[in-house]
């Protein structure tokens, strides 16, 4: 094994299919035209000594070491702002060139220190590898004049010398090391888009600077890393590789956060995690990162990890440890009794969207065909199932229809529902590229997220719209479209039925469905909305990109239709910039979903009444499989409560912290008498389980994850599972137990199962995504290289079906006693329930969850910033500190739900889509009032939660 | 099945109902049937029954209309 090594090309790729040829040092070469000199030559093989540039970035031509001679041409330009010209000779190694070169670097030289031997860059430093390649060999200037190296300067302090700026917990900033090539600077505004970095001051003094003057982590810095990757020298390093040294080896992998799926190389020193780095290669982020995937993996050697098997009769007993033997046992005869008891259908299990492909199709397969019934779900229940459903009825596909790189080509998009920064924070980078190129943003969000306006990004139009009411907002956009003549007539009737267009067309016509009329309720003024409409209609590539504002509503499954209508009547599908896009919350729950997770399906969105479907399964896997629906995860926990499902194996997901109605989850839990949780550590759910068995990181196993785009990415191990085990191992381990033939050596040969079974996944195995780095699914005979955009020549389901879409406001009211409106959402530094990103040094940005209120409904209740509050709805209570902003309107709350002290689900509802059942987390009537302190709720959740983590003969756990 | 849990059901049948009353008035009634059959276990149909044996109380009456298009379980 060694690094993967990246080629740095010096400049972007052009996108010119205008080829150019060119000789350089006598070689000749093709490239397109408005390639850089110095990009071409790297083509050719031949390496231009550089310092300032970077394929990531637009050339800068500031580090004066790229230069080369043109016949011809007088000078010396710089590669890499010089693009090629026809006919033209390049000479890249001159006598002229080499003593230029020499000099410039015996400069660059002369102004940073000589610490090489102990210094953090050893082994990859740019400057290091520069000063051999030109052939420098003395440096006669000292450091007795003015620099920037040393504190003092012949005994007095040097004011051009700064400190260490260690403050980031992940990177140090050494500005004694820094040669100013603006690098970082770049990375920040061009591949990141914060421009939280500057050079401050001019010449000599010219010096990078983190805002005003600030260190890095008070500044707009989020943690990226770009500029530390981009880096040529030490000034930036990971804390990590100062403390551990230079990686031997790496192996490209997906990172196990977010939905879009990035990949990294991780970089290895024998089993030791040295870092990851984001490779340029990977085809969901390009490169790019954020703090998450690139830092924040310290949860996998976290003390908390429960390692050892863990049983306990009763949820009040402290935990014993047992060996996974005995464990396996336990659960197989515990499943077995209760089925035997209180009948088949009483048990089941949920899959995680946290876990790999391979690893949920074993999880389903064990439900469906050990349990003998089809009690399977998935967290994707709680966040994208309306996605699934209503892009199935409109488009006759669950997956969002383009990939990342389509956002390159959108002239205006529309964000609802989703805050990218946070919650898919390498996504907006790439929407925030596209944006500053001139494509127009419109927003329909409750809050003002950062895209309405930060840097160099403002949106077009901010529809601020109140909780609840998406299929308002969304039907009176078409109502616009359809009543101003601005729907796509050809595309209409060439992809879509004419009839259903028509029904539809005349529904949303109606004048009840006009912006003037539906502002009663969505409060957004009716000619934001109009013009909001004709900008979509009329501004070229129209692309939607929404999130879980819109899904986890009452109408989420409606609101997911009427975002497929708008795409319809606009002819925005099946071409690049365009098309409707769900940015998925985890970094599988694409996949999860795919691998038949839900209780109705089976791999491929294969509806379970399906004969011919069913006998492919039963084939293979020799049972009779329930051709009826199972339950889904709020009817399991119905179900518990009624006394008539009572064992639940779930993988990787904490139900009693993410799902609504906690009291109502734990209600349920508690009436089960066998639930077992695999996971990394002691969840929440945990607190109601009798079985533990331990889960491994994504770092110690094979598999794939599937991100928002539909790409199949590999995940490879780069270390032992600490516990033992892969979770694929385990729940194999468990279904032979119970008596099932299971012989999976490698999670290769689950998936030539899934490809054998499932006509979407085909051509789809472990050597092939080698070969190919990544697929987007369908990849089968019809589409080898599988299918970067949906729809192309036509629906999946045949012609396009516009639906009705009629506003129903939901059942969860302001009122006197309830008289705001909450909703939830993410940040940046966290995910989701917290348990990964808590474990790790992102605490320093977001140590507790907040509740965002007006000014003016905060000074109506004698709030000020900072006080503890009390959060009540008809759910429950719960407390937690104000945080006063304008971002949220008055009358409307906004907290995130990281933490488990906030228990914010204690306040959600159980109120839910008509179509999915997925919560309604994103409104309820709530009022909040000054408070003292914690509720009784959490002091009783919280002192049963410790009670719960005992393990015998072990001292009580950190959490 | 305790009161709170066939509410629920209530509330999810009648949920179910208001979308499909939306729709064109000829596919509605099969709209609401094809979906309860497609998502609902047979606990929850078995219960739905029930209820509409019982009188059917707080159901949306395109619920009613819908049920002898709903496949109704077998016993417990």
């Amino acid at each position: 094994m060694s690094l993967v090594h990246e080629i740095n090309y010096g400049t972007p790729a052009s996108k010119s299919e205008k080829l150019v040829t060119l000789t350089i040092d006598g070689q000749e070469i093709s490239v397109p035209e408005g390639t850089s000199i110095m990009r071409a030559a790297m083509e050719a093989g031949i390496e231009v000594p550089k310092l300032c540039a970077s394929d990531m970035m637009d050339a800068f031509g500031s580090c004066r070491l790229c230069l080369v001679e043109i016949e011809g041409r007088a000078g010396m330009p710089a590669s890499c702002t010089t693009p090629v010209a026809q006919g033209i000779s390049v000479s890249t190694q001159t006598q002229r060139l080499k003593d230029v070169r020499r000099g410039v670097m015996e400069l660059y030289i002369s102004d940073h220190p000589l610490d090489c031997l102990t210094c953090a860059a050893n082994g990859d430093c740019e400057l290091q590898d520069m000063a051999g390649a030109v052939g420098l060999r003395d440096v006669r200037y000292g450091y007795d004049g003015s620099n920037h190296v040393k504190a003092r300067n012949n005994g007095e302090i040097n004011i051009q010398w700064a400190p260490k700026d260690e403050s980031n917990p992940y990177f140090t900033f050494d500005p004694a090391k820094c040669i100013v090539c603006s690098r970082c600077v770049r990375a920040c505004e061009e591949v990141q888009g914060t421009f939280a970095l500057t050079i401050s001051g001019r010449g000599f003094d010219s010096r990078v600077s983190a805002g005003m003057s600030e260190d890095f982590v008070s500044s707009e810095c989020v943690s990226c890393g770009a500029c530390v990757q981009a880096c040529p020298t030490a000034t930036l390093t990971e804390k990590s590789v100062i403390e551990i040294g230079q990686p031997e080896h790496s192996v490209v992998t997906t990172c196990a956060y977010c939905g879009v799926g990035c990949s990294f190389k991780a970089e290895m020193r024998g089993e030791e995690l040295v870092r990851m780095v984001p490779w340029k290669d990977g085809q969901a982020n390009r490169g790019h990162s954020c703090v998450k995937g690139r830092f924040a993996y310290g949860y996998s050697s976290h003390k908390d990890r429960i390692l050892n098997p863990m049983i306990r009769d009763k949820i009040s007993d402290p935990w014993r440890e047992v060996t996974w033997e005995e464990a396996y046992a336990h659960v197989a005869s515990e499943f077995r009794r209760i089925q035997y008891q209180y009948g088949r259908d009483s048990v089941g299990g949920i899959t995680s969207s946290r876990c790999t492909n391979e690893e949920t199709y074993l999880v389903q397969k064990l439900v469906r065909a050990g349990f003998g019934n089809n009690n399977v779900d998935t967290c994707a229940r709680v966040c994208h199932s309306p996605t699934g459903y209503g892009l199935n009825q409109t488009f006759g596909t669950s997956a969002g229809t383009q990939n990342f790189d389509s956002v390159e080509h959108t002239d205006v998009a529309i964000i609802i529902g989703a805050n990218p920064t946070d919650g898919h924070p390498v996504f907006a980078s790439r929407l925030k590229k596209r944006l500053r190129e001139g494509a127009k943003l419109i927003v329909i969000d409750p809050r003002r997220i950062d895209l309405v306006r930060s840097a160099h990004v403002e949106a077009s139009y901010h529809l601020p719209i109140k909780p609840g009411t998406n299929v308002a907002i969304l039907t009176a956009l078409a109502h616009v479209i359809v009543t101003e003549g601005l729907a796509d007539e050809a595309f209409i009737r060439e992809r879509c039925d004419w009839s259903e267009f028509e029904d539809w067309a005349a529904f949303v016509a109606e004048p009840y469905h006009s912006p003037e009329a539906t502002e009663a309720h969505t409060g957004v003024a009716a000619e934001l909305v109009r013009g909001a409409a004709r900008l979509y209609a009329t501004g070229g590539n129209g692309a939607i990109y929404y999130g879980l504002g819109v899904t986890e509503h009452s109408q989420g499954s409606t609101t997911v239709m009427a975002i497929a209508n708008l795409a319809m009547v606009t002819g925005n599908i099946g071409r690049p910039g365009v098309g409707v896009n769900p940015l998925r919350g985890q970094n599988n729950v694409q996949g999860s979903c795919d691998m038949g997770s839900f209780p109705h399906e089976l791999p491929g969105y294969r509806h379970i009444s399906d004969d011919a479907t069913r006998e492919t399964f039963e084939k293979l896997w020799g049972v009779t499989l329930n051709n009826e629906p199972g339950l889904r995860i709020p009817n399991m926990l119905d179900a518990a409560v009624d006394g008539t499902f009572k064992g639940l194996y779930i993988q990787g997901e904490d139900i009693l912290q993410s799902d609504p109605d906690t009291k109502h989850v734990a209600a349920g839990l508690a009436a089960m008498e066998c639930v077992v949780v695999q996971d990394l550590f002691l969840n929440e759910t945990a607190n109601y389980a009798h079985v533990f068995l331990p889960g491994s990181t994504f770092l110690e196993k094979d598999g794939t994850f599937t991100n928002a785009e539909r790409r199949i990415n590999r995940v490879r191990k780069v270390m032992r599972p600490k516990n033992g085990y892969a979770d694929w191992e385990v729940t194999q381990k468990l279904a032979q137990a119970m008596g099932l033939d299971w012989n999976y050596g490698h999670p290769s040969e689950i998936m030539d199962e899934i490809a054998a079974t499932t006509p979407t996944f085909a051509l789809v195995s472990y050597d092939y995504l080698d070969e190919m780095g990544s697929v987007q699914w369908p990849c089968n005979e019809k589409a080898p290289l599988g299918s970067p955009i949906m729809h192309v020549d036509g629906f999946v389901r045949g012609k396009g079906k516009f639906i009705r879409t009629e506003y129903v406001a939901t059942d969860e009211k302001t009122g006197p006693r309830f008289p705001l409106l909450l909703t939830t959402g993410r940040i940046l530094s966290h995910y989701n329930v917290g348990a990964q990103t808590r474990r790790t040094d992102n605490v320093v940005w977001h140590p507790e969850d907040r509740l965002e209120i007006h000014p003016h409904d905060a000074e109506q209740r004698g709030i000020r910033d900072g006080d503890w509050v009390r959060l009540a709805s008809r759910s429950g209570d719960t407390t937690l500190r104000a945080l006063i902003t304008d971002r949220v309107a008055p009358g409307v709350v906004y907290t995130t739900f990281h933490h488990p002290t906030t228990q914010a689900n204690v306040i959600t509802t159980d109120f839910s889509d008509w179509a999915t059942n997925c919560p309604e987390y994103k409104v309820t009537a709530v009022q909040v009032s000054p408070s003292n302190g914690p509720t009784d709720w959490q002091i009783d959740y919280d002192e049963q939660a410790r009670q719960s983590r005992r393990i015998a003969g072990k001292l009580e756990a950190a959490e | 099945m305790s009161a709170n849990t066939n509410a629920k059901l209530i509330y999810m049948a009648n949920q179910i109902a208001t979308f499909f009353q939306s729709q064109p008035a000829n596919e509605a009634a099969q709209g609401v049937a094809t979906h309860i059959n497609k998502y609902w276990e047979s606990r929850m149909r078995r219960k739905l029954f029930e209820h509409i044996e019982h009188g059917g109380e707080g159901l949306n009456p395109l619920v009613l209309e819908a049920a002898p298009k709903i496949r109704k379980p077998e016993a417990a």
